[in-house]
């Protein structure tokens, strides 16, 4: 081979390990991607039934109930317009609290039931998860414009 | 009457960093020695002048002045002293008004260790640091002033967050400034160097200690960062591909390619262009993840949006750094000759395959950080990239540059020979395929992720050894001898390849054998997990200087001998009426024991649920990344950039005395 041959297939090499690698980061974000939804958008149906994505909202005030293993934690996410059930199994973050702002992660169940993997709070007592907030910004919104 | 002085101390410090900005530059550019000569001066001025008004600033925190809006925000008159000065870096101006004192430092630094560099190439590196200084400066005073005093005084403060209240937390920021703002030295060099269009291999030279030392300190910000999030967070986990945490590791990912790239460059003459692009892009991520943790801007784009003028100064900042370095880059770069050529294997290819990844790496790791952000700032939706993403992406790009990992530090220059370093490396690829199968076999069961790790892990340990052993058979003279005649660049890369795989080692068993339960424990009752046997002895109220908690008494034991007795905290800090869980933790060589409280449980005599932990080889993690500090550092320390140096001196002595 030529030095110019020699060095045109090196770019090409380089090149194609690129492609290969922009190929594997695209395909990993695609399925990857957690989606969030507010409760009015879960009660209109517009959340996957089949696919892991995110909720947020207040933690509704006197809906956390404890089951019988101490462990398995039932609680109400609202954002002040719908409401979704939620379940969780384990401990709870520090700042897990009812009339707080909350993000899970998890499933929805055809029971309606919010299977929660994960269960987000970050590190600030007066710190509102953004997507909770938003959730409630907007459905605060909509029932303007209905009352309007 | 000190907060003033201290906010005098900076606008001092401004004035200074724009003469060491402007003169020197300008100087530089015309050949005018007595401007040049105003460089560092000015910048060791501008140094003690912002140490002036940090030491202001910690001895409002530690005197408890609430009448300082920064301290009546983030400290507490219960706060431990040593909290309380840490403090003094814990808020938003607080933390920036450090960074400014840790760029002040480097310029410092740089004006001292550059008595041999040309006079000309010195002032253009200060200046540009010094143009650095201005805009941060300019920053802290226009936006973020940390001596804003408040009236009428508050009587107490609202408190540090406790999560910050650990010495992880007491080091890491300052560790990590230390790196993201040592690129700042790179990045002045790379400017000076395009500035002056002499892009030699005394270029690369320069730069080459100062990026490794900047590498070194903010791999170690990042270890201390990890391991804080990790003892701290109650989770047990010590990397989750948080934004806050990709802030750091982009610039680490850019900086580790730009080690690479100038080993290339100062060797062989190659790779000019590409090495002063990454130096450009290394320091713009530091800016970036500066901006991204300093903005409010990760926490929420209306947060970001409620406080405009502090984004808009950074993002403005960024641009202008960014713009300005990359047309500079584009003017001059193309007129830069390409050195040394070289064949499609040899080292430079290996290092170019290492380049290469990295980029990709860092690309994913930046879509992953700022595509959510952008959507949301778009308004169209929101959506979050989790973990599985980065996994997915990270463990099949890294496998390979790991392995190339082992065949670059042995293959030659220019033109490397595959059989001949097939026959070289056949017994070590041999030991590391039989590692992978059978290793896992003595843990919990067969893992071929964790099958991987060690194959890696075995081979880059072994082509390390393989370095070792091709430098003493060569030459005369003992082994001892010839080990300690050995380069410290040598020894401190081999240090640091050691280190990814004492690393590797971690991450493949910790990432695939930790164990972990959350239990329901009454008081004497127990729990089993990898063998281990957890025993509840009950917890009790436990306060603290600033807080109150409940302690818990764990026994473990294994076999029915005693192993540990820990004792994890629930707390709540009295200011701010925070709950915290404090873990505890056991350590040995081969395993973590982590117990986390959970909450009390009502209706049952002192009952709580607990989290526990069995995490095995994580201390392998810690170890293996601070022996790539230490690496670092030796690497950073070797004899022949001082020696260059002195040989260059000679010849301006004999101008000198002609003269």
């Amino acid at each position: 081979m030529k030095p110019r041959h020699r060095k045109l297939a090196l770019i090409v090499l380089v090149v194609a390990a690129l492609g290969v690698a922009v190929a594997l980061v695209l395909n990993a974000f695609n399925s990857n991607l957690v989606f969030f939804f507010s409760p009015t958008q879960v009660a209109n149906g517009e959340a996957p039934t089949g696919r892991a994505f995110r909720i947020g909202g207040l933690v509704e005030a006197g809906s956390v109930r404890r089951e019988a293993d101490g462990l398995t934690t039932r609680f109400v996410v609202t954002d002040t317009a719908r409401s979704i059930p939620v379940a969780y199994t384990g401990i709870l973050p520090d700042l897990f609290k009812e009339g707080k702002g909350v993000v899970a992660e998890g499933r929805l169940g055809t029971d309606g039931l919010f299977d929660a993997t994960q269960v987000l709070a970050k590190h600030d007592e007066n710190y509102m998860p953004p997507e909770a907030a938003s959730a409630i910004e907007q459905a605060q919104k909509a029932q303007q414009t209905i009352v309007e | 009457m000190i907060p003033e002085l201290g906010h005098f101390a900076l606008i001092i410090a401004l004035l200074l960093a724009l003469t060491q900005a402007i003169l020197p530059l300008y100087g530089a550019q015309r050949g005018n020695f007595t401007l040049m000569a105003v460089a560092r001066p000015a910048a060791q001025g501008q140094f003690v002048f912002v140490a002036v008004a940090f030491a202001c600033l910690a001895y409002s925190f530690l005197t408890n002045d609430f009448s300082v809006e920064n301290v009546a925000r983030n400290s507490f008159s219960q706060l431990p002293e040593v909290y309380r000065f840490t403090a003094t870096w814990g808020s938003h101006e607080g933390s920036l008004l450090l960074w400014v004192l840790i760029l002040g430092f480097w310029s410092t630094a740089v004006s001292v260790f550059s008595r041999r560099l040309p006079e000309d190439m010195a002032a253009r590196v200060i200046g540009v640091m010094g143009l650095i200084s201005v805009g941060f400066l300019a920053f802290l005073l226009t936006t973020s002033n940390p001596f804003e005093r408040l009236l009428p005084a508050a009587i107490d403060g609202n408190d540090m967050n406790p999560l910050l209240q650990d010495w992880g937390m007491i080091i890491h920021p300052p560790m990590l400034y230390m790196g993201y703002v040592g690129f700042a030295v790179a990045f002045a060099f790379a400017i000076a160097a395009l500035l002056s269009g002499k892009l030699d291999v005394a270029w690369a030279r320069w730069s080459r200690p100062w990026t490794t030392v900047a590498w070194a300190f903010l791999t170690l910000g990042i270890v201390l960062g990890s391991w804080w999030a990790y003892r701290e967070l109650g989770w047990g986990g010590w990397w989750f591909w948080d934004p806050t945490e990709n802030a750091s590791f982009m610039p680490w990912i850019a900086g580790t390619a730009l080690m690479h790239s100038l080993a290339v460059t100062e060797k062989r003459g190659a790779f000019k262009a590409w090495t002063v692009l990454l130096a450009l892009v290394t320091f713009a991520l530091s800016l970036l993840g500066t901006f991204l943790v300093r903005s409010g801007v990760l926490s929420s784009v209306h947060a970001f949006a409620t406080d405009p003028a502090r984004g808009a100064f950074i993002l403005g900042f960024l641009a202008v750094v960014i713009g300005a370095s990359l047309a500079l880059y584009a003017w001059r770069a193309p007129k830069m000759i390409t050195g040394g050529g070289f064949t499609w294997f040899s080292r430079e290819s290996l290092l170019l395959a290492n380049n290469v990844i990295l980029i990709a790496a860092l690309g994913a790791v930046l879509l992953g950080t700022l595509y959510p952000l952008f959507m949301d700032a778009m308004g169209l939706g929101k959506i979050s990239v989790g973990p599985p993403y980065f996994n997915a992406v990270f463990v099949p790009l890294m496998a390979p540059a790991l392995f190339l990992m082992g065949i670059g530090p042995l293959a030659r220059w220019k033109e490397a020979s595959l059989p001949d370093l097939a026959t070289r490396l056949k017994w070590a690829l041999g030991v590391a395929l039989a590692a992978g199968l059978l290793l896992p076999l003595t843990l919990d069961g067969f893992n071929p992720w964790a099958s991987l790790g060690f194959f890696l892990a075995v081979w880059i340990a072994l082509t390390v050894l393989a370095a070792f052993r091709d430098r003493l058979r060569h030459g005369q003279g003992s082994a001892m001898r010839k080990l300690a005649g050995l380069p410290r660049s040598f020894w401190g890369m081999q240090l640091a390849h050691l280190g990814i795989a004492v690393g590797v080692a971690g991450i493949a068993v910790v990432a695939n054998y930790s164990a972990e339960r959350d239990v329901r424990m009454e008081v004497g009752s127990h729990a089993e997990l990898a063998g281990y046997t957890f025993t509840f002895r009950g917890a009790a109220a436990h306060d603290g200087p600033n807080y109150r908690a409940a302690r818990g008494t764990v026994e473990v034991s294994r076999d029915g001998k005693p192993v540990a007795t820990l004792h994890p905290e629930k707390r709540v800090y009295n200011a701010s009426g925070m709950g915290m869980t404090e873990a505890s933790v056991h350590p040995n060589v081969f395993r973590d024991l982590y117990v986390a409280m959970g909450e009390p449980l009502d209706g049952s005599d002192g009952a709580w649920t607990v989290r526990l932990f069995y995490k095995p080889f994580i201390n392998w993690l810690w170890f293996g990344a601070l022996l790539m500090v230490a690496g670092g550092f030796m690497a950073a320390a070797d004899k022949r950039y001082r020696i260059a140096l002195r040989r260059r001196e000679v010849p301006q002595h004999l101008a000198a005395q002609g003269a």
